[in-house]
């Protein structure tokens, strides 16, 4: 099994085609970071056109690394799945495509494990992704900018979360929006068991989470009960529940997370997804005739 | 000899088609086994089953004295094959590619078994080349390479000169007799080359729209007693008229196309050349037609 993930991790990193989620993923953050940089002033003032009329804002406090990391994300979050997409997608349709699929499946492995282990490097593309991101959207962005308190806007309100408390949040929402490509990237695999061209598997999981991230934005209440609950991409914006924390007087509370049964929820509905996705990717795999 | 592969009634529809209808066959050990049809006659569809890529609807699949649905694994680690054109990593090198499909294979191969692979199909400078600057012919033979680096009891090579120059065929065709005579392996070999399976088979199977119509040695099916052979003179008409007065007026035959055509024992070729020449008659040819391929017409003709 160890020496198979070896062999899909090698086969995934020589195809240049990899390397186009990482290219493209440092560049719109040094992009966004570079315009805050120098338009920076201009976008706080925008964002906290709310509470200027009653505070004195001080820009340059607000203006800082864990800010940029925090817009970053809101940004990118919505279309690194498009990019694990791309990869997952083609993991077992690509294989039929160039052919090599029937030279694969004569081998005496089960298809199941077969199944598993590139799944297995799908995921650890994913998670590879999401270091780079956080690289350069954490890291990058504190060299650039400092660190300082984190604002964080809301629909009705704000939080300002304390320098101190600000990193372990980051940590936990990377590792949740992991688990949000993971079920992307699930569904990307098992679109891509059902096909034998990769354009089909990946054009589909872009067009569902599309469709999905369309309905999860709607601010139509018929569709807040009655189908937004049950998307998976309403669950993947659930990293940013550990940025609005408790306040008491006013104050925010250190370590306090306001809704923590809410992330768990997320969590374990995506995990169910994931699950979900791969179990159904296998379960037809399992029975399918390969002819391509 | 005992049987590597035992197919019975082995059955797959595709929606209303029977791509394979109730066949069976007996593959002996240590022999080249070819495996001849038209296109479409099913003979991809019967070789996928056998390496579990499509499941059969009825029909059970020994291989080595195990069934196949039950002892799949086992089975795999002991066939190496090709099927159809060998597809491959076209970003990553030879050596490479063999690294991947070795590993696979189930079995430890030391790197020194690798390259010696490479090199027993010529392909040892090309190593560290891409595949996807590879000739066809030359990922004929990587993918032969493939097959066999994990040292199989079992070949099977689905059309494996298909797209081959006369010298890649050569070449392919080396290798399987030099996998059977030197290494003994076995080898199931499907082609619509007739006269390639002619040269290498020992025993052969013909199917037609998913059905057996002929099993058997080479020696079985193609009896040479009764060779078509062609006849070119400077005196067509004079010849037949020569022919038809002796013995050979019996073995003309009747539909021949504009050309002299006899059905004799190939050993009489020589008698026949010296009974034209005495009676003056300036033999340019006499040329035995490809049994096989006349054999083989006959039966899947419509």
């Amino acid at each position: 099994m160890r020496r198979l993930f070896q062999i899909e991790i090698y086969k995934i990193f020589k195809r240049p085609r990899t390397y186009i989620a990482f290219s493209v993923i440092a560049f719109i953050i040094i992009l966004i970071q570079v315009a805050l940089k120098f338009g920076g002033k201009e976008y706080v003032g925008l964002l906290m056109s709310g509470v200027n009329s009653s505070f004195e804002v001080p820009t340059h406090e607000i203006l800082n690394g864990y800010l940029v990391c925090y817009v970053v994300l809101n940004l990118l979050l919505i279309h690194v799945p498009i990019l694990v997409a791309l990869v997952a997608g083609d993991m077992i349709a690509g294989e039929a495509n160039m052919g090599t699929l029937r030279l694969l499946v004569s081998k005496p492995v089960s298809r199941t494990q077969l199944l598993l282990v590139k799944f297995l490097a799908a995921s650890f593309y994913t998670f590879l992704l999401l270091v780079w991101v956080a690289l350069f959207s954490l890291a990058l962005s504190v060299l650039f900018f400092g660190t300082n308190d984190l604002f964080v806007a809301r629909e009705m309100d704000s939080n300002i979360i304390t320098a101190s408390d600000v990193l372990w949040r980051y940590f936990a929402a990377f590792l949740f929006a992991g688990l949000g490509l993971l079920t992307v990237a699930a569904l990307s695999f098992m679109f891509s068991a059902f096909a034998d061209n990769s354009i089909g598997p990946i054009v589909t999981t872009v067009c569902v989470i599309i469709v999905f991230t369309i309905l999860t934005q709607m601010q139509i209440p018929f569709y807040d009960e009655t189908v937004k609950p049950y998307l998976f991409t309403t669950h993947m914006l659930g990293w940013k529940g550990f940025f609005y924390v408790k306040g008491v007087d006013g104050v925010t509370v250190n370590g306090s997370i306001e809704n923590l049964g809410e992330i768990v929820k997320s969590a374990i509905i995506l995990l169910l997804y994931a699950t979900g996705f791969l179990s159904v990717g296998i379960w037809y795999f399992r029975k399918k005739n390969i002819l391509s | 000899m005992s049987a590597v592969i035992q197919v019975n009634n082995l059955c797959k529809d595709f929606h209303d088609i029977k791509a394979v209808d109730d066949l069976s066959f007996t593959v002996p050990e240590g022999e080249v086994y070819g495996f001849l049809g038209q296109n479409g006659a099913g003979k991809s569809t019967t070789i996928r089953m056998m390496l579990t890529l499509i499941h059969p609807d009825a029909g059970t699949i020994t291989i080595f004295g195990m069934d196949l649905q039950k002892h799949r694994k086992e089975i795999l680690k002991q066939i190496g094959a090709i099927i159809e054109r060998p597809d491959l990593y076209k970003y990553l090198d030879a050596l490479e590619n063999l690294r991947i499909f070795s590993a696979m294979s189930g079995v430890k191969i030391p790197e020194k078994k690798i390259l010696d692979q490479l090199a027993m199909v010529g392909l040892a400078d090309r190593a560290k080349s891409k595949i996807k600057t590879y000739s066809q012919g030359m990922k004929q033979r990587l993918g032969i390479a493939i097959a066999l680096v994990h040292d199989p009891k079992l070949i099977i090579l689905d059309e494996p000169m298909n797209g081959l120059d006369p010298q890649g065929i050569a070449d392919v065709r080396n290798l399987i007799l030099h996998c059977t005579r030197d290494l003994g392996k076995t080898l199931f070999v499907s082609s619509h080359l007739l006269n390639e399976m002619e040269l290498i088979a020992d025993s052969m199977l013909i199917i037609n729209k998913g059905k057996k119509v002929a099993e058997g040695t080479k020696e079985e099916l193609l009896n040479p007693l009764k060779t078509q052979v062609e006849l070119i003179t400077t005196d067509k008409q004079g010849s037949l008229e020569i022919l038809k007065q002796t013995i050979w007026g019996q073995f003309l035959l009747s539909n021949m196309n504009g050309h002299i055509l006899l059905e004799i024992d190939k050993l009489r070729i020589p008698e026949l050349n010296r009974t034209l020449v005495e009676k003056g008659i300036q033999v340019i040819s006499i040329r035995p037609k490809h049994s096989l391929e006349d054999f083989f017409l006959s039966l899947t003709r419509q």
